[in-house]
């Protein structure tokens, strides 16, 4: 499982970092999207991979760490998909405005 | 012992403007008079916020050797919860952040808020992000801080519109959201090797930790570096700032001149808390490479100043100069170098803030396109500007405009350059005079950083004797730049502060001494916020 993860994580960061390099400002926001992507599993597989132990404890019992999933990473990564969206969705109205202003899609506002 | 008032002034900063920036978006954009109110009525607040933090952060109590403030949010215990931490260090950039933002909005006040929609809740989210990121002892809490601070900042570079800003907000913004999900690895590496995400149980943690573990940490905490670096324009993550600079309005590039400030802050907290001396095995982990990036960018930042046409460019290269003194002085982790810096940093800040907001009135009067500044003239040239500067010349002209504007132009000159009398002077002495005074032999790399702070003095003093000349010497066109009274206000206000800092020098010294010294001692600060038992007898209570 971690070696999926890990594989799925590269190619994420992988695409993610050559799109952002290209020219046009479609294919940044595509990349900055996959690279959030990638970010956001990371997080998630730092609180260690578990298959079937939700982060809840059982009332009236005392937990065994062995047992429960660290929830800090969960809400971190929840945290950072909301803002990753927020930021996403900002950047989405500066590239429409870039378009509008210059007349090209090129990320430095003119063709070279 | 202090009142728990006072703890609760610790909030105060992030709750204020994010509280009255989110009220104001429910009035009209026409109401400016009472968003005016509002903005400068709650700076004022934060200026007096901040000031009381930072004299109670300085009264040392007979018992304590930091007079720290932890403010636990929620009540959670430290390591659980979050806590915001008010030190000297916090308390000195609130009260940066605070002098700045009173003088950009007041500056603002006179055209540039009514240039596009919302503008003042933009500034105070900026300013609240600004202060949550400088109060905070927790990193995810920081990260969500720099977010709200650049999302703030995304909406101000872009404030009047125009193809310009446009464009370079088209680099700036891309350039931090990666430059957040760098952070956001690195801080995900270091809480599933250490399973802690507050800074104090960090610096208690690190010197403990294996092999193994202590690798990935310090993977985490490279990745981290880098994207703090990305904010403070180290080289060579620094190409998108003269530009960026550049282009933003003048109140909001004043406000920026603190932006990249915050990187250098959170890498001196970090740098000196979790691979401070007591880190056992990772002390002083990439110190090295803040101290030859620091002077890379020193260098770059002095030859950018001297190929730079416009002057807002100049500005831009000025703060990276700035940022790679404090980067490098950082690197030499010596605490009389360092308190040196700190007395640079509010220094050159208030400088450079006054700097900004100075090349706008200069560069009013000139025609659009009649030399060199072509360039930075077509961000002002809009028909839509010019509409509203017909309609705002009616406010109190200032009669010899061009010889206030001259004057505070000597003013920051001097103060870039770091030449006596004033305050740049005493804060380039103050490291120079660190560097060659230490025991021993002196190292050829820190003869290197002597001879590179002088050398981009001068290259500074060059291009703004030239600028100046060029500008203000040599009127092109005749035409006296329309400035009105409220717009040099702020100017002088921050020179004012400059010239304060040089007259009251040897406190403000010593504050300086006092925050570097403590900085110093990370199990202090660990021990304090994390409130377990002191190991303060063990450490001499002597003045550095």
């Amino acid at each position: 499982m971690e070696m999926v993860l890990a594989i799925g994580i590269g190619i994420f960061a992988g695409s993610g970092v050559w799109l952002l390099l290209r020219p046009r400002t479609y294919q940044v926001i595509v990349g900055l999207a996959l690279l959030s992507y990638a970010v956001n599993l990371f997080i998630f597989s730092m609180g260690r991979l578990r298959v079937d132990s939700p982060p809840i404890l059982k009332p009236g019992s005392v937990g065994d760490a062995a047992l429960i999933a660290d929830p800090i990473p969960q809400a971190l990564v929840l945290t950072a998909i909301v803002i990753g969206f927020a930021m996403t969705a900002l950047f989405l109205v500066v590239l429409l405005a870039a378009r509008g202003r210059t007349g090209t899609d090129h990320v430095d506002g003119r063709e070279s | 012992m202090r009142s728990t008032l006072v703890d609760h002034l610790v909030i105060l900063p992030i709750l204020l403007p994010l509280a009255v920036g989110a009220a104001m978006l429910l009035f009209d954009e026409r109401r400016r008079v009472l968003k005016a109110t509002l903005s400068i009525t709650t700076l004022l607040a934060l200026l007096a916020i901040a000031v009381t933090l930072a004299v109670f952060a300085n009264a040392v109590p007979e018992t304590d050797i930091s007079s720290i403030i932890v403010y636990p949010l929620g009540s959670w215990p430290p390591p659980f919860g979050i806590v915001l931490v008010s030190d000297r260090l916090s308390a000195m950039m609130l009260v940066l952040t605070a002098v700045l933002g009173c003088s950009a909005m007041t500056y603002a006040l006179a055209r540039w808020h009514k240039a596009g929609p919302r503008f003042h809740t933009l500034f105070l989210l900026l300013i609240a992000g600004l202060n949550g990121a400088f109060l905070t002892g927790d990193l995810f809490n920081l990260f969500v801080f720099f977010e709200v601070l650049l999302a703030a900042s995304y909406g101000l570079v872009l404030h009047g519109s125009g193809t310009a800003r446009v464009k370079a907000g088209l680099h700036y913004i891309p350039i931090n959201l990666v430059a957040s999900s760098l952070f956001l690895v690195g801080v995900s590496l270091i809480y599933g090797v250490t399973g802690t995400l507050n800074m104090a149980d960090l610096a208690r943690l690190i010197p403990a930790l294996g092999d193994q573990s202590r690798t990935l940490v310090e993977a985490g905490a490279a990745v981290l570096g880098v994207a703090f670096l990305v904010k403070a324009g180290m080289w060579p993550l620094s190409f998108w700032l003269p530009t960026t600079y550049a282009a933003a309005c003048a109140p909001v590039a004043a406000m920026f001149a603190i932006m990249t400030k915050v990187g250098v802050y959170v890498i001196l907290r970090l740098a000196l808390l979790c691979f401070g001396e007591d880190a056992g095995a990772s002390a002083d982990f990439g110190i090295t490479w803040l101290y030859y990036g620091g002077m890379a960018t020193l260098a770059f930042g002095g030859i950018g100043v001297l190929a730079s046409q416009s002057m807002s460019r100049l500005a831009g290269y000025s703060v990276l100069a700035s940022s790679g003194t404090l980067l490098a002085a950082i690197g030499t982790s010596n605490s009389a170098v360092i308190s040196g810096a700190l007395f640079y940093l509010a220094s050159s800040t208030f400088a450079l803030s006054a700097f900004f907001l100075l090349i706008e009135l200069i560069e009013r009067g000139r025609d659009a396109g009649a030399d060199v500044l072509a360039v930075t003239m077509e961000v002002f040239g809009d028909a839509e500007d010019d509409a509203e500067e017909e309609e705002e010349e009616i406010g109190i002209a200032i009669p010899a405009t061009t010889a206030i504007l001259g004057g505070a132009f000597v003013a920051c000159t001097v103060l870039l350059a770091g030449l006596p009398p004033l305050s740049g002077f005493i804060a380039k002495f103050a490291m120079l005079s660190a560097l060659i005074n230490e025991a021993g032999a002196i190292p050829f790399a820190h003869w290197a950083f002597v001879v590179l702070l002088v050398g981009t003095g001068l290259a500074s003093l060059i291009a703004m004797t030239r600028t100046g000349i060029r500008s203000l010497w040599v009127p092109a066109e005749g035409t006296l730049p329309p400035v009105r009274a409220v717009e040099l206000i702020p100017v002088g206000a921050l020179l004012f502060l400059c010239v304060a800092m040089t007259a009251v020098g040897g406190p403000a010294m010593r504050y300086m001494e006092a925050t570097a010294q403590v900085l110093h001692w990370p199990s202090e600060y660990a021990s304090d916020v994390l409130g377990t038992s002191t190991t303060r007898s063990m450490r001499p209570a002597t003045t550095p």
